[in-house]
């Protein structure tokens, strides 16, 4: 094992890291804003509405996130005649498929709410999208904590799919050092250690974040 | 009597092919209090549900005010003028008592802040909670909680009032405040619909009682003519059993 190596490369994959959590962050701050109107789309009563929401789910939940992020930098330039940018491309293939995801997480959480908490909106002359805004979406947040962070966790490792379309974040990094030193075994040991470290950060922060919400 | 607050014609309800409503004509004047009873599954909460159309009927009218539920174009206009009290009272458990009392005046009624605040102030101390105004609901009793969700009905200042089952998830001892606050209420002339298994309630307070069984109205008359002059067998049976 050689530990000069590794070290000397922590900067290089440290860098690639910070690349990483960018793109979980935006994939997954994406992913909230399409996956709770999605979630919420499911539930509403306005059919076309629903049924788009369900055929994005089944679509994204039954493909490997590998084959869209094919879809996207490969197959949809042909579609619209010019190049994807790489990091454009890995940021859309994370947000939709986040987005699916979410958009469960949404439902289930709001699903989770009495039904009666509905009934008392609505019977105060308030709308369903009031309703929903104010009394249902506050109450399902809390619950839906903790899957978000599970979430934010499994986009973080997940996102390491979009080094094959040449995007340098931290296992790209590493394959890209790899390339260079032949050094696998101290490479690979280095860069699973870093997600595991950032993995089991998320999960920490998440845990403050429950009991946080907890007190009230 | 004087006029019709709300007006209920031939009213169906059907959850798949379990028809629930059978064809139901109902009237409730202004300030009336009116209160339905019948054995469980008789449909009685089922009728109580339709005239704010939590409900949709399957067949048949329903009138608030003069106003048609069935045809109005903004449900919500007309919802808003009927209060609703829950068996299991539905209070909004992330907001204290004074924000579940101000939401619906303010985002549905567009009352400005402190008017709202002033209003769900009074309606508070007139359900006897003027002090737990900043409480969360999960520090009340449920026979507080209750009577902060009779505040919240009040705070928009309906034209009626109903309530399903107000006192059936309440510990013994809370079922009383919660009747004495409706007992004012109806005093002061507020229009009610109350589905209750409070005889008592029923027969002090209530200015005509019905008795709903299998879907249909079967009788309906003064309390004194229901409680002791009951014409159906099915109402004496009934009545035999629950007092």
């Amino acid at each position: 094992m050689n530990f000069e190596l590794m070290t000397d490369s922590i900067p290089l994959l440290l860098a690639g890291a910070g690349i990483t959590v960018e793109i979980t962050a935006m994939s997954v701050g994406i992913g909230m804003l399409i996956g709770s109107m999605v979630g919420v789309a499911r539930l509403c009563t306005v059919k076309p509405l629903r049924y788009l929401a369900n055929v994005y789910v089944d679509f994204i939940r039954g493909t490997p996130l590998l084959v869209q992020i094919f879809l996207v930098y490969f197959a949809l330039p042909g579609l619209i005649g010019t190049r994807v940018d790489p990091f454009l491309a890995a940021i859309a293939a994370c947000s939709i498929n986040s987005g699916a995801y979410v958009a469960e997480i949404f439902r289930a959480g709001i699903q989770s709410i009495d039904k009666g908490q509905m009934e008392a909106g609505r019977s105060l002359g308030m709308s369903w999208a009031q309703t929903m805004r104010y009394i249902i979406m506050p109450q399902a947040f809390k619950r839906i904590i903790p899957p978000l962070g599970n979430e934010f966790i499994a986009m973080l490792k997940d996102s390491s799919l979009v080094s094959v379309i040449g995007f340098e974040e931290l296992t790209r990094r590493g394959q890209l050092i790899i390339a260079r030193t032949y050094a696998s075994l101290e490479i690979w040991l280095a860069v699973a250690v870093i997600y595991l470290v950032m993995t089991f950060c998320v999960a920490r922060l998440v845990g403050v974040l429950e009991r946080k919400f907890d007190t009230k | 009597m004087t006029k019709e607050m709300i007006k209920i014609r031939n009213l169906h309800k059907s959850f798949g092919d379990l028809e629930v409503l059978k064809g139901v004509n109902m009237s409730i004047a202004e300030k009336e209090v009116v209160v339905i009873i019948g054995p469980s599954g008789s449909g009685k909460s089922t009728l109580l549900r339709c005239m704010n159309y939590l409900e949709e009927p399957t067949e048949g009218t329903v009138e608030i005010d003069g106003v048609s539920l069935t045809t109005a174009k903004n449900i919500n206009e007309v919802r808003r003028e009927v209060g609703m009290v829950f068996q299991r009272f539905n209070l909004f458990p992330h907001m204290t008592v004074l924000e579940n009392l101000m939401l619906a005046p303010m985002k549905v009624r567009g009352i400005k802040k402190a008017d709202a605040e002033a209003t769900a102030l009074t309606y508070l101390k007139k359900v006897g909670l003027a002090d737990k105004a900043h409480v969360y609901p999960e520090k009340l009793s449920g026979g507080q909680q209750q009577r902060v969700a009779i505040a919240r009905a009040l705070c928009m200042k309906p034209k009626a009032l109903l309530f399903d089952e107000p006192t059936s998830a309440l510990d013994p001892e809370m079922v009383g405040e919660v009747l004495n606050v409706m007992k004012t209420l109806a005093e002061e002339g507020m229009t009610m619909a109350v589905v209750t298994h409070e005889m008592g309630f029923a027969r002090e307070v209530g200015d005509r009682v019905v008795f709903v069984d299998n879907g249909i109205i079967l009788e309906e008359g003064t309390p004194e003519e229901i409680f002791s002059h009951a014409k159906e067998e099915r109402t004496r049976s009934f009545l035999s059993k629950i007092l």
